[in-house]
């Protein structure tokens, strides 16, 4: 892809001299939302700029860009600017605020809000409004962070594209006729288009590193249980983690602390500290750390780009100190086909809630069907195609007569992918893959191949069905499409604070290589507030069009 | 291993979805293609092997048994499809005979 197929930046370089207010304001605005988290954080502190100032330029982004991202289903801009305004307030009280106070967020619409319309991507919830908050939702509030909106998904977070939302798909701000990936495709979106700092997503096979790698953003998936499912909708409890997307790995930390921790209301909650996750993502020191290659998550079927990305990931970590060996994880080959065993099964269970009669859309109840007649129809008009086939798919698997050969069967490979975890974190301190086989594939490639848009999630799913820490980090863009390729690392339960460490080292590694962000490279209609490239003078030397040569 | 397109209709059936005829067509190859690549599992060599249900497990989760507000029936049938004497409206259970 060049440079003719992706119009350059839209937003002027500032020159500083003879601008009117408005453009003042609009560099302002441009310079507000190309800030990370933790940068936004401390010039709030500082007193430069007021919570709502922020959540204004991000609301200004939303407006200008939203109509080509489609990244979100709602924004909330009333409620985000009385949040805004509310923090502004306390500050100016001298209250103690936490750090992600006033920051702007983009949360995944499978959390429940009380004051947002709550979609799970699908029809089947109608005009549905939650009666209580989500733990993530209420954690989010309480840190004083705005919640812009809530963005767009996968159907009941099943799908690895946004395609299987019942709204139309969101774009890649890379390429609009690419996929953001999924199910977490709104808040990658949102994130790597600038329209927020940080999002909130749901991984149950993959679905925030998948769309984080595609996208080229950091994207983590927390232990299981280190972050609350309360208030989360159900696709596969035992496998459903939320977790945090950022443009920078501390500010994928400091989400990540403030949305975790034991909560009384989900019982699989682990009753632990949560690790130290900010502290590790400063500590970006990888010198004797012993980093397995997996065999198994590499090779024939990945596209030739992301694995030279990879293999310059791995010489990187040697270079800066790591031991790096590979580790054999045998059953991992066996991951994809166990997943789509045990997730649909759970899904079938989880999905029987929603029946057309307390709550949501119910079609049909005109007199002359029964309730059973109704469940059927309503369901049937309810539900896109996909969450039908998994549906039925988990129907089948628990079945009867197959309940041991597929189900029973699959909860045993689940047994031994978690040996291979537990041998190969005896030998390394993290293992090491690419996220995902290739880039970002094409809006319609796939959407009606099943089996070809399940691969997207093949070197995931072990980390889900372990139960892991797992992060995904941009570590450059394949040269024959100049897409960005994600870098995958896994650490035990409970030790989240390792990929951190990892991702950090190479992220600060790569940036100096580079010269600046891997998204400073993005060009398209997106218009992205290209001030820190035009100020610079120094455009990414990986750039699309220019061979993609630099990592 | 394959699955054909009756057995899709009673799996349909189970799973309260009313599909069309085309529907049933185009999932019963898909599932057929699908239950084929997720057969796999049976190549490995389990035997003795315990299930996991769990990744992390944890056990025995109690808590105080202490009386909290729960929703009451107004916010409860708040978004109901159908109301009726304040309880949710359901259409017929049974059969007319």
């Amino acid at each position: 892809m060049d440079d003719e197929t992706r119009p350059g930046g839209a937003m002027p370089a500032p020159d500083g001299a003879g601008q009117d207010r408005a453009s003042q304001g609009q560099d302002r605005a441009s310079e507000l939302t190309r800030m990370t988290a933790a940068e936004l954080a401390a010039a709030m502190t500082a007193g430069q700029v007021s919570a709502l100032e922020v959540t204004d330029a991000h609301l200004g982004r939303i407006d200008g860009v939203d109509g080509q991202l489609h990244a979100f289903l709602h924004v909330a801009a009333d409620s985000a600017r009385a949040a805004a305004r509310a923090v502004d307030e306390r500050r100016a009280a001298g209250d103690v605020l936490g750090p992600l106070a006033g920051v702007p967020l983009a949360l995944k619409d499978v959390f429940t809000t009380t004051d947002m319309p709550t979609t799970c991507g699908s029809r089947i919830l109608g005009s549905w409004r939650p009666p209580y908050d989500a733990t993530v939702t209420r954690r989010l509030r309480q840190a004083g962070v705005v919640l812009l909106g809530k963005t767009n998904m996968d159907e009941f977070a099943m799908g690895s594209s946004t395609e299987n939302s019942a709204f139309g798909p969101s774009r890649n701000p890379w390429d609009l006729s690419r996929v953001p990936g999924g199910s977490s495709g709104g808040s990658s979106s949102a994130v790597a288009g600038f329209e927020a700092p940080l999002g909130i997503g749901t991984d149950t096979g993959g679905s925030i590193r998948q769309p984080a790698a595609v996208c080229g953003i950091v994207g983590v998936k927390p232990t299981y249980g280190g972050s609350s499912r309360y208030g989360l909708i159900a696709f596969a409890s035992s496998l459903d983690t939320p977790g945090p997307l950022a443009r920078t790995v501390l500010d994928a930390a400091l989400l990540h602390e403030a949305m975790s921790g034991h909560d009384p209301c989900d019982s699989t909650s682990v009753d632990a500290p949560v690790p130290p996750v900010v502290a590790a993502a400063r500590q970006a020191d990888v010198s004797g750390l012993r980093i397995g290659v997996v065999p198994e998550l590499s090779g024939e079927g990945y596209q030739p780009g992301v694995l030279a990305r990879f293999s310059e990931a791995v010489e990187l970590l040697e270079s800066l100190g790591a031991k790096i060996v590979e580790v054999s994880c045998p059953h991992f080959t066996y991951a994809l086909p166990a997943y789509y065993l045990i997730a649909p099964s759970e899904c079938s269970s989880n999905l029987a809630r929603f029946d057309g009669m307390r709550y949501g859309l119910r079609v049909g109840d005109d007199g002359t069907h029964s309730a059973e007649e109704v469940m059927s129809l309503t369901r049937a008009a309810g539900f896109g195609p996909e969450v039908k086939r998994r549906i039925m798919l988990g129907t089948y698997a628990l079945s009867s007569g197959y309940y041991d050969a597929y189900y029973g069967k699959a909860q045993q490979v689940r047994t031994l992918i978690i040996r291979d975890f537990e041998a190969a974190f005896e030998q390394v301190d993290v293992l090491i893959s690419p996220t995902t086989p290739t880039t970002a594939f094409p809006i319609g490639e796939r959407a009606d191949d099943p089996i070809a848009m399940y691969l997207a999630d093949l070197c995931t799913i072990p980390s889900n069905l372990a139960g892991n820490a797992a992060l995904s980090l941009p570590c450059g863009l394949a040269p024959e499409d100049g897409l960005p390729v994600g870098l995958q690392i896994m650490a035990p339960v409970l030790a989240d604070d390792r990929v951190y460490r990892v991702a950090a080292a190479v992220e600060a590694a790569l940036a100096q290589r580079r010269g600046g962000p891997l998204l400073d490279a993005i060009r398209g209609p997106a218009g992205l507030p290209a001030p820190g490239i035009a100020e610079t003078g120094a455009p990414a030397s990986g750039a699309p069009g220019t061979g993609g040569s630099s990592i | 291993m394959s699955i054909a397109r009756a057995e899709v209709a009673h799996l349909a059936r189970l799973s309260r979805l009313a599909l069309t005829d085309d529907e049933l067509d185009h999932f019963a190859v898909q599932l057929d293609q699908i239950i084929s690549a997720v057969a796999h599992v049976q190549e490995v060599a389990a035997d003795g092997i315990p299930l996991t249900l769990h990744a992390v497990p944890v056990t025995n989760v109690f808590r105080d048994d202490v009386v909290v507000p729960t929703l009451g029936p107004d916010k409860a049938l708040d978004q109901a499809p159908a109301v009726e004497e304040q309880r949710f409206r359901v259409p017929r259970i049974l059969a007319e005979d």
